[in-house]
């Protein structure tokens, strides 16, 4: 049955449709903002303050609290997985 | 099927293609005019030289190291006629200037300002470099820096390529 001009169910879904329009072009905005960052602008994500690492003291704190959560260590390089055999 | 969503279905996979295409540096295609490209320094004259087209910048590890091989290679061939031509990607100046004053290189560097050169080589690493032959063509590839083993690739294929002739044929 085709809904009619006027009646509340046609309004419905004329709202839920352009409701649902509104979002996916949100949605396609939102993939606006996805870009690839070329190797030659890798500049700034290689420096040295965006290591997790930098800190020595701010490591090992966080170390230890990995420890005491979770009864396990290392794993967060390439030397251990967190077993303790390595 | 109907006719309207093959249409649409088309219409994706053209879109797909477009994005994906690479319109960057291969083997065989003839290395751009480079004065057509806003480079920051002096270009050598690269008729009838073999080059080594290499893109690196001061915040990459393995551009650093790569250093003294390019240096060695320079040393190497360059009387024969190699010709080192490293294009820096910094973003100013003083980083690259900051960088030569702790590791001085004899070779040909300019800066790619704009990244305009290094956009249409599209490298998918750093460092990337181009091995052209003296036709201006682009022999070889190169991603990356791997050592000794980057070293003796280079060696081989610059004395192979300084082997041939202007005229030879490929």
């Amino acid at each position: 049955m085709n809904p009619q001009p006027g009646n509340p169910k046609s309004f419905k879904i004329i709202y839920s449709s352009c409701f649902m329009l509104l979002f996916l072009l949100l949605m396609l905005c939102g993939l606006s903002g996805c870009g690839t960052v070329q190797p030659w602008e890798r500049g700034t994500l290689s420096d040295y303050t965006m290591r997790p690492d930098r800190d020595p003291g701010t490591e090992s704190f966080r170390e230890h609290v990995y420890f005491t959560r979770e009864a396990a260590a290392g794993g967060r390089g390439v030397g251990g997985g967190g077993c303790g055999c390595n | 099927m109907t006719t309207s969503l093959k249409t649409e279905l088309l219409a994706i996979v053209m879109i797909l293609s477009v994005s994906c295409a690479h319109a960057g540096w291969k083997t065989g295609t003839t290395l751009p005019d480079l004065t057509k490209f806003k480079l920051e320094g002096t270009i050598p004259d690269l008729t009838g030289k073999v080059i080594l087209v290499d893109f690196w910048a001061s915040w990459c590890g393995p551009c650093k190291a790569s250093f003294p091989s390019l240096e060695k290679l320079k040393k190497e061939y360059g009387e024969r006629g190699l010709v080192v031509l490293a294009i820096n990607q910094d973003k100013t100046d003083k980083a690259m200037r900051s960088f030569l004053n702790d590791h001085p290189a004899t070779f040909s560097i300019v800066r790619d300002t704009q990244n305009q050169l290094i956009a249409a080589a599209d490298v998918s690493s750093m460092p990337a470099s181009f091995l052209v032959d003296r036709k201006g063509k682009i022999r070889h590839l190169h991603k990356g820096f791997h050592g000794e083993k980057t070293l003796a690739e280079y060696q081989q294929e610059i004395g192979a390529l300084l082997q041939e002739k202007s005229g030879d044929k490929q």
